[in-house]
C-alpha cells in the first residue's frame, strides 16, 4: 500500500497554485490535508499524475467569523475551525458537526474545504454547507466563482469543481435570528462515517413557534439531501408538532441505498428518527444559540 | 518514471535533532521516519489512516504519519515515540502505560503514547469521557483499552505530581 | 525481594523497550533489504492463461520477478498440510505461487523483488495476468450443493466429514434420547466470518550467508521452530544451517501459527537466489485477502430435555466454511464439536460436521478457535430450553453442571490433540454464584422494570464455557546460571504480547530463589532453543511455564549439590534466597549462586577473578574424582520438557447487561462481568489483561466484525474503514473476578488463559439482546440494522 509516483508541485501562493493547476489541467489534483486523498493513493485507487500541494500557502489558512457567517480558507484544519471560539459563537453548528468528523487526530490534519471538495455523501461538512445554503469559492487562473452548495455537490464524490480550479474557501452563512441548529448521527463505531445522520436548522417566530425547519441528511443519497420541513412542522411550538408526520416527511424525501453496514429500509427509518431528534435539539437550541445581535 | 527519480531534500527537526534525507515526493512520512531516518519506533498498521499506530506529533499536534507526505512537512518539527522520554527517564505517559499494563504486543503503543502526550499537555486533568475521546482514534487489538484509559488518568496524576519539574512534562510544543 | 513472585502482579519486563520505540518488530530489521511484493489474484476462481511481466521490467529498481514456473524442487510443490486427520479425506493446500488456478481473491500469483516496496508495487501494477473465469463458490450452503467445485477433485466441496457420538449412560443414542425426551426443540444458528487481525501483519526477512551456506530468517510467526523445519525442507538446506527468529511480534491471535506461509519460504529462497537480503512486510490489504479468517459456521441443533431443563439428548450438525484450503487441517471444527458441551453433562450427544471448501480466504484458528461457535450453540440452546420451560436461564445451567466432585470428568469425546476429552478440575456452581452476585442477576428483573418505566429496553445475558488449554505435545525450557549470577532462560515457543518474558522470569525467580532482575528470558529464537511447538491454544504458560519450572528444579538440585560440597553440608539442609545458597537457619554458612556456577565448570584458564576459583590449582576439586564426575556435565544449567498426558481445562462465565434503543436499534453494553478460572495465577495483572483483550475481540465478533463476501467471492470490506474492529469507545468496562481451581495435571497447577476472554461473548450478548427485545437471536454478529430487520420481521 504505497502511493504511485506523481509529479509534485509545491506552490507558496494561490497564484502559483492556480498556475500549476492550469498547467496540469485534468491531470492535476490538489493536496490539502490529505486525510481522504492519501488513503486512496496508498490503495492505488487514485493515481493523479500531478499533485499540487497547497500546504505552504499561508494565505489559505484562515477562519473569518463575521456576523453574517464564517468563511473558512482552504487550509483551515478541522481542528482549528472546531476550536475557533469566534466561529462557534456565530455558528454553533460548525463545532456541533466537526466533533463528529472522524477522530481528533484526523481533524488535526484534514481541512474543512477539502472535505467539501471530496464530496462524500456520508460526510458531515457537506451536509452543513448544504443545510445553511453556503457556498464554495473556486478560483482559477484569471478569475473566480462562488458556487452555491446546491450546485456544488453534484454526486457521490463529485463536485462542481473543474479542471484548473482551486477551492480557496467556503462560506457558511449564519441563519436568521431565533434559529437553532443541531447535528445527529448514528455511526457503526464512534468516529466512523455515519450510517445516517443530519444537520438540522429550526427558526422560531416571535411566539416561539417553528417558522422554518429543514434538515440536510447524510448517507442517504448521492449528495447531502436537504429537506424543507417547515410545512411538516406546521408553525407550531416544538412541543405540539406532530413529529411522526415530520419523520414520515423525511422518509419520503430520501432514497437511500443499502450497503454492508445497513439496509436501505433501516437507513430510511433511522433518518426519520434522527431528524426528529435533531429538530427537537435545534428547536431547543433556537432559544440559546441565536445569533449575537 | 521521471516522477520517481526526482528527489526532494526533506529536512525535519525530529526529536529535537535536525535530520534530512533526499526522497521522492511520494515518500510517506511514516516510511521517511522508519526507513530513511531509521526511527523504527513509529509503526505502520494500516496505511489508510484508521489504526493510528503511526501517529506522531507534527509541530506538537498528533497526526497520522501514513497520511502525510514527508515532503509536505519539510521544515517542520516532528516528535516520535523515541523522543518522548527524557534523559534516562520515561515520560509520565510512558510510565503510566507501563504501570497500568496499558500495552501487550506493543505495536499500537507508540501511536497511543504520542496521542495521549499531546492530549494531556492540552488537558492535564481530563474527565473519563475526555480521556476516552482522546484515544478513540487508535486501534489496539490486545488490551481491550481498559488499561489504556486507566493509563491516561495515571499519566495525568504523574504529570501533576512532577509538575514542579518542568523537564518531566510530556510533549514538545 | 526474591521469594514470592509467583502469583504477584509483577510489572512487565517487556515494556521498557516497547514504550520507548526500542522494540524490534519484523519490519524494523534489514534497513537495506530488497523489498518483495506480490501480484495477487483479483478473482475468486479463475484459470491463469497468461502472465506478461514485460512492462514491469522497465521499472527502475526492479531486481527479480518470479512465477510458479521459476520455483525449483520442493518449492514448486503444494504447501504442507500441517495437521493431517483421518477425517480430512480431501485436504488441499495452495502452491506458494498459484499454479494454473487461483481459488480466492488474494492468492499470490507473481512475486516481485525490487529496491524498495514502492518500486515493487509499481512493478506489480504493470504485470498483466490473463484469467479465464471459473464459477466462484461462495457460502457453505451453496458450496455443499456441489454444483460448482473449488477443487475439481473434491466432490461436493466436502474436505472433511466427522461424526462423534456419545451415548447416554443408559446406552441411548442422541436421536433416541431426543425422541424419548419430554420436550424437544429444533433450530438453526449462524456465525459469520471474522479474523485475528493483529495490528502488525505478517512479515519475513531473510539473510543468506553465502560464505558458510547458512540462512537466517526473521518471521512474525507464532512458531519459529517449525518455520525453521519447513524452510530447511523446502529449500533443501541442512537444518543446522537455518535459524529462525520470531522478534517482537505485533499480535498473532492465531493467524501467525499457520506456516509456512508462501512468503515464508519464497523470501528466504529469493534471498539465497539473489544473494541479497530480502524482506516482505505484509500490508493491511494483503492481510485481509491473503492470510486467514475464521468463525463462519451454520449449525443445526436438535435438543431433548426434561422439565428441569436437563439436556437428555443433543444433536448438532455443523457446516464449517473452510475457505479455499486446509493447511491447518480441521482443528477448528473439531474444537467446535468437542468443546460444545462446556461445563455441562448431558444425556447423549451426537455431533457431525462437514468442512466445506469455498472460494474465499482459508480458515485457520483465530483466538478461541472454534469455541466461540461452540459456546454460541450450547448457550443459545440452553437459553431456548429456559425460555420454553419459563425458567430462569441460570437455573437451567445449574441443572446441567458437572458437579465439583465429579472430576476428572470424561466427556467421552476425542479432543483436538487426538486424546480423550477429560476435564481435570473445575468448580462451575461456584463460578455461577460469583457471577450472579457480581452482576446482580437476581435483582435484574426490578432494574429492567424500572428501565421499562422510563421507556428504555435493557436485557441481561449469560454464557459459560470450558476451554481445553495447554495442549501438547510438549514444550521445553533451558535455564543457565552464569558465573556472574545471572539466570538465562530460554524456551522455543514465541511471544506476541502475552508477557512471557515476565511470567517465565517470575517462575524462574521463584523456583531458583533469585531476584527477578537477574533473570532474562528469550523466546522464539532457534539459536537458543531448537525444540518447540508454538504459541497457540492458550498453551504457553502451561507448557513452557512448567518446562521452565522443571528445568529450574534440575538447576536448583545441581546447585544445592555443588554448594553442599563446598559448604560441607547436606543438600537437604540448603535453601536459596536472593541468589545465595545457605544452610537453613545458619545464614552465615552460604555461597552465592554465582560462585556455585563458577565451581560447576572446572576450568584450565582464568579469564577473570571469578574464574580463578574454578581452575586446576585452586584446590577446590577432590583428587579422588574426575573434575567432571560421571553423569555430570560442566556448567550450572538444566534443560527439561513438559509433555502432559492431556489438556487442562480452564473455565469461565460471563454476563452482560445491554441496552437497545427502541427507535434506532443501537445496541449498548452497559455492564460486562467475567468470572474466570485458569487455575493458579502466575501474574493476575497479565491474566486480566488477557481477559480484557479477549472480551474486546469478543465484542467485535458480537456486534461489529464480519467479513462480507459478495457472490463473486469479492471481499467487500477489506479495510479498517469497513471491517469494524472496536475502538475504545465500543468496548465496555470489564469487571473481573477470579476463581483458582488448580490443575492436578501439572507441577504449577496452572491452566491457560490466553483465549478465554473471547470465547463466550457472542453467546452472552445474544442472550442479553434476546432478553431486552424478546426476539430470538440466532445469528451473530448483530448490527443495529440487523436488529431493526428482526423487529420488522417480528412485527410483520
Amino acid at each position: 500500500m504505497k502511493p504511485p509516483p506523481f509529479a509534485y508541485h509545491a506552490p507558496v501562493s494561490v497564484d502559483e497554485a492556480l498556475a500549476a493547476l492550469a498547467e496540469t489541467g485534468p491531470h492535476g489534483k490538489v493536496l490539502a490535508g490529505g486525510q481522504s486523498l492519501i488513503p486512496l493513493l496508498n490503495m492505488r485507487l487514485a493515481a493523479p499524475s500531478h499533485l499540487v500541494d497547497i500546504n505552504r500557502i499561508g494565505e489559505l489558512d484562515t477562519i473569518a467569523a463575521r456576523p453574517g457567517g464564517v468563511r473558512v480558507g482552504a487550509l483551515a484544519r478541522h481542528a482549528a475551525v472546531e476550536r475557533s471560539a469566534e466561529a462557534a459563537a456565530v455558528l454553533p453548528l460548525l463545532r456541533q458537526a466537526l466533533a463528529l468528523v472522524a477522530h481528533p487526530v484526523i481533524r488535526n490534519r484534514g481541512t474543512v474545504v477539502g472535505s467539501l471538495v471530496h464530496a462524500d455523501p456520508s460526510a458531515e461538512m457537506p451536509a452543513v454547507l448544504a443545510l445553511l445554503g453556503g457556498s464554495v469559492r473556486l478560483a482559477r487562473l484569471g478569475g473566480e466563482r462562488e458556487v452555491a452548495a446546491a450546485d456544488f455537490f453534484t454526486g457521490p464524490m463529485e463536485s462542481a469543481i473543474g479542471p484548473g480550479e482551486l477551492a480557496v474557501s467556503a462560506f457558511f452563512p449564519v441563519p436568521p435570528p431565533r434559529s437553532g441548529t443541531a447535528f445527529r448521527e448514528v455511526a457503526r463505531r464512534h468516529g466512523d462515517y455515519a450510517v445516517a445522520g443530519m444537520a438540522a436548522l429550526v427558526t422560531l417566530d416571535e411566539d416561539l413557534r417553528i417558522a422554518a425547519a429543514r434538515v440536510a441528511c447524510v448517507s442517504v443519497g448521492p449528495a447531502p439531501v436537504v429537506i424543507d420541513l417547515s410545512d411538516a412542522c406546521g408553525r407550531r411550538p416544538a412541543a405540539s408538532v406532530s413529529w411522526d408526520a415530520v419523520a414520515a416527511a423525511v422518509r419520503d424525501g430520501i432514497d437511500p441505498d443499502g450497503d454492508i453496514h445497513a439496509t436501505a429500509e433501516y437507513r430510511r427509518h433511522l433518518t426519520g428518527v434522527l431528524a426528529v431528534r435533531a429538530l427537537k435539539d435545534a428547536a431547543r437550541n433556537a432559544g440559546t444559540e441565536a445569533v449575537d445581535e | 518514471m521521471s516522477e520517481e527519480t526526482t528527489r526532494y531534500l526533506v529536512t525535519l527537526v525530529v526529536n529535537g535533532v535536525v535530520r534530512e534525507a533526499a526522497v521522492p515526493a511520494r515518500r510517506l512520512l511514516s516510511d521517511f521516519l522508519r526507513h530513511d531516518l531509521g526511527l523504527t519506533g513509529t509503526h505502520v498498521g494500516c496505511e489508510h489512516g484508521v489504526c493510528g499506530a503511526c501517529t506522531v506529533l507534527l509541530d506538537g499536534e498528533p497526526v497520522r504519519s501514513c497520511l502525510t507526505f514527508a515532503v509536505t512537512v519539510d521544515g517542520h518539527e516532528v516528535t516520535t515515540v523515541e523522543g518522548l522520554a527524557g534523559d534516562n527517564e520515561l515520560s509520565p505517559v510512558q510510565r503510566a502505560f507501563t504501570e497500568c499494563h496499558g500495552l501487550q504486543c506493543g505495536f499500537c503503543t507508540p501511536g497511543f503514547l504520542c496521542a495521549v502526550t499531546a492530549f494531556l499537555r492540552d488537558n492535564p486533568a481530563p474527565t473519563e469521557e475526555e480521556a476516552l475521546e482522546a484515544v478513540s482514534g487508535n486501534l489496539c487489538r490486545c488490551t481491550g483499552y481498559q488499561n489504556i484509559i486507566k493509563a491516561v488518568h495515571r499519566a495525568a496524576e504523574i504529570q501533576a505530581e512532577t509538575q514542579g519539574r518542568p523537564e518531566d512534562r510530556g510533549g514538545r510544543a | 525481594m526474591t521469594t514470592k513472585l509467583f502469583g504477584e502482579p509483577v510489572q512487565r519486563r517487556e515494556d521498557a523497550r516497547l514504550v520507548t520505540g526500542q522494540g524490534h518488530y519484523l519490519d524494523d530489521f534489514g534497513p537495506g533489504a530488497l523489498a518483495a511484493a506480490f501480484v495477487r489474484s483479483p478473482h475468486a476462481h479463475a484459470r491463469i492463461t497468461d502472465i506478461d511481466v514485460s512492462a514491469a521490467l522497465d521499472v527502475e529498481g526492479l531486481v527479480a520477478v518470479y512465477t510458479w514456473e521459476d520455483l525449483p524442487g520442493a518449492l514448486a510443490e503444494p504447501l504442507p498440510l500441517l495437521i493431517p486427520h483421518p477425517a480430512l479425506t480431501h485436504g488441499r493446500t495452495a502452491y506458494p505461487l498459484a499454479r494454473d488456478i487461483v481459488r480466492h481473491v488474494g492468492e499470490p500469483v507473481v512475486m516481485v523483488v525490487a529496491e524498495d516496496r514502492y518500486l515493487a508495487e509499481d512493478a506489480c501494477a504493470l504485470i498483466e495476468v490473463e484469467y479465464e473465469f471459473l464459477k466462484p463458490v461462495v457460502g457453505v450452503e451453496e458450496a455443499v450443493q456441489g454444483a460448482h467445485l473449488v477443487h475439481e477433485d473434491v466432490p461436493g466441496n466436502v474436505g472433511a466429514h466427522l461424526v462423534q457420538e456419545v451415548p447416554s449412560r443408559e446406552g441411548r443414542s442422541a436421536a433416541d434420547a431426543i425422541d424419548a425426551a419430554p420436550h424437544r426443540l429444533e433450530f438453526r444458528l449462524d456465525i459469520e466470518r471474522s479474523a485475528s487481525m493483529p495490528l502488525e501483519g505478517r512479515g519475513v526477512y531473510a539473510r543468506w550467508d553465502a560464505g558458510d551456506g547458512s540462512l537466517r530468517v526473521y518471521s512474525s510467526t507464532q512458531t519459529s521452530t517449525s518455520v525453521r523445519m519447513a524452510v530447511a525442507a523446502k529449500l533443501g538446506l541442512p537444518l543446522p544451517k537455518v535459524e529462525v527468529i520470531a522478534p517482537d511480534v505485533g499480535g498473532g491471535f492465531g493467524v501467525k501459527i499457520v506456516h509456512p506461509w508462501p512468503e515464508e519460504i519464497l523470501v528466504p529462497w529469493a534471498a539465497r537466489t539473489l544473494g541479497r537480503e530480502v524482506k516482505w512486510t505484509e500490508d493491511r490489504r494483503e492481510h485481509f485477502v491473503s492470510s486467514a479468517h475464521e468463525r463462519a459456521q451454520v449449525q443445526h441443533v436438535r435438543v431433548g430435555f426434561d422439565d428441569e431443563g436437563r439436556v437428555l439428548g443433543l444433536d448438532v450438525t455443523i457446516l464449517h466454511d473452510h475457505g479455499a484450503y486446509t493447511p491447518y487441517g480441521i482443528i477448528v471444527p473439531i474444537i467446535t464439536s468437542t468443546q460444545l458441551l462446556g461445563p455441562y453433562k448431558i444425556g447423549a450427544y451426537r455431533v457431525e460436521f462437514s468442512s466445506i471448501y469455498t472460494n474465499t480466504v482459508q480458515v485457520t484458528p483465530y483466538r478461541g478457535a472454534g469455541r466461540p461457535q461452540a459456546v454460541f450453540c450450547m448457550e443459545r440452546t440452553l437459553d431456548r430450553v429456559a425460555a420454553y420451560l419459563g425458567k430462569d436461564r441460570t437455573e437451567v445451567r445449574a441443572a446441567n453442571f458437572i458437579g465439583p466432585d465429579e472430576f476428572p470428568y470424561d466427556q467421552g469425546l476425542i479432543f483436538q490433540d487426538g486424546r480423550p476429552l477429560v476435564y481435570d478440575s473445575g468448580n462451575y456452581p461456584e463460578s455461577l454464584r460469583m457471577l450472579k452476585e457480581m452482576v446482580g442477576w437476581d435483582s435484574f428483573p426490578e432494574m429492567k422494570a424500572r428501565a421499562a418505566a422510563e421507556g428504555r429496553r435493557i436485557g441481561i445475558g449469560i454464557g459459560c464455557y470450558v476451554e481445553g488449554t495447554g495442549v501438547g505435545p510438549y514444550e521445553g525450557g533451558h535455564v543457565q546460571v552464569t558465573s556472574d549470577g545471572r539466570v538465562h532462560v530460554s524456551t522455543g515457543l514465541t511471544s506476541q504480547g502475552q508477557g512471557h518474558e515476565t511470567v517465565f522470569a517470575q517462575i524462574a525467580a521463584t523456583e531458583l530463589g533469585v531476584p527477578i532482575e537477574r533473570v532474562s528470558v528469550v523466546t522464539g529464537d532457534t539459536r537458543r532453543f531448537g525444540y518447540a511447538v508454538g504459541t497457540f491454544a492458550s498453551r504457553a504458560a502451561v507448557m513452557s511455564g512448567n518446562a521452565i519450572a522443571l528445568a529450574c528444579r534440575k538447576v536448583r538440585e545441581k546447585a544445592l549439590r555443588i554448594a553442599a560440597d563446598a559448604l560441607e553440608a547436606d543438600p537437604r539442609d540448603l535453601e536459596i534466597t536472593d541468589g545465595i545458597v545457605h544452610v537453613a537457619g545458619t545464614p552465615s554458612a552460604s555461597i552465592p549462586l554465582a560462585t556455585v556456577a563458577v565451581l560447576s565448570n572446572p576450568l584450565r584458564y582464568a579469564f577473570d577473578e571469578e574464574a580463578k576459583r574454578a581452575t586446576q590449582f585452586s584446590g577446590t576439586s577432590a583428587m579422588d574424582r574426575p573434575p567432571v564426575d560421571e553423569g555430570e556435565e560442566p556448567g550450572l544449567e538444566g534443560r527439561d520438557y513438559y509433555s502432559p498426558i492431556r489438556s487442562t481445562f480452564a473455565s469461565g462465565m460471563h454476563a452482560a447487561i445491554v441496552e437497545t434503543d427502541p427507535e434506532t436499534a443501537e445496541i449498548t453494553i452497559l455492564r460486562y462481568a467475567v468470572v474466570h478460572d485458569c487455575g493458579k495465577l502466575i501474574n493476575p495483572m497479565i491474566v486480566e489483561g488477557q481477559i480484557h483483550g479477549g472480551v474486546a475481540q469478543g465484542v467485535g465478533g458480537a456486534l461489529y466484525e464480519k467479513m462480507v463476501y459478495d457472490e463473486h467471492g469479492q471481499l467487500l470490506n477489506a479495510s479498517f474503514m469497513d471491517f469494524l474492529m472496536p475502538y475504545a469507545t465500543e468496548v465496555p468496562r470489564i469487571e473481573t473476578a477470579h476463581l483458582e481451581t488448580p490443575s492436578p495435571l501439572n507441577p504449577l497447577g496452572i491452566k491457560g488463559a490466553g483465549e478465554a476472554g473471547v470465547i463466550p461473548v457472542s453467546a452472552v450478548i445474544a442472550s442479553a439482546i434476546e432478553d431486552a427485545e424478546g426476539i430470538p437471536i440466532d445469528r451473530m454478529p448483530i448490527s443495529p440494522s440487523d436488529l431493526y430487520t428482526l423487529r420488522l420481521r417480528l412485527a410483520g
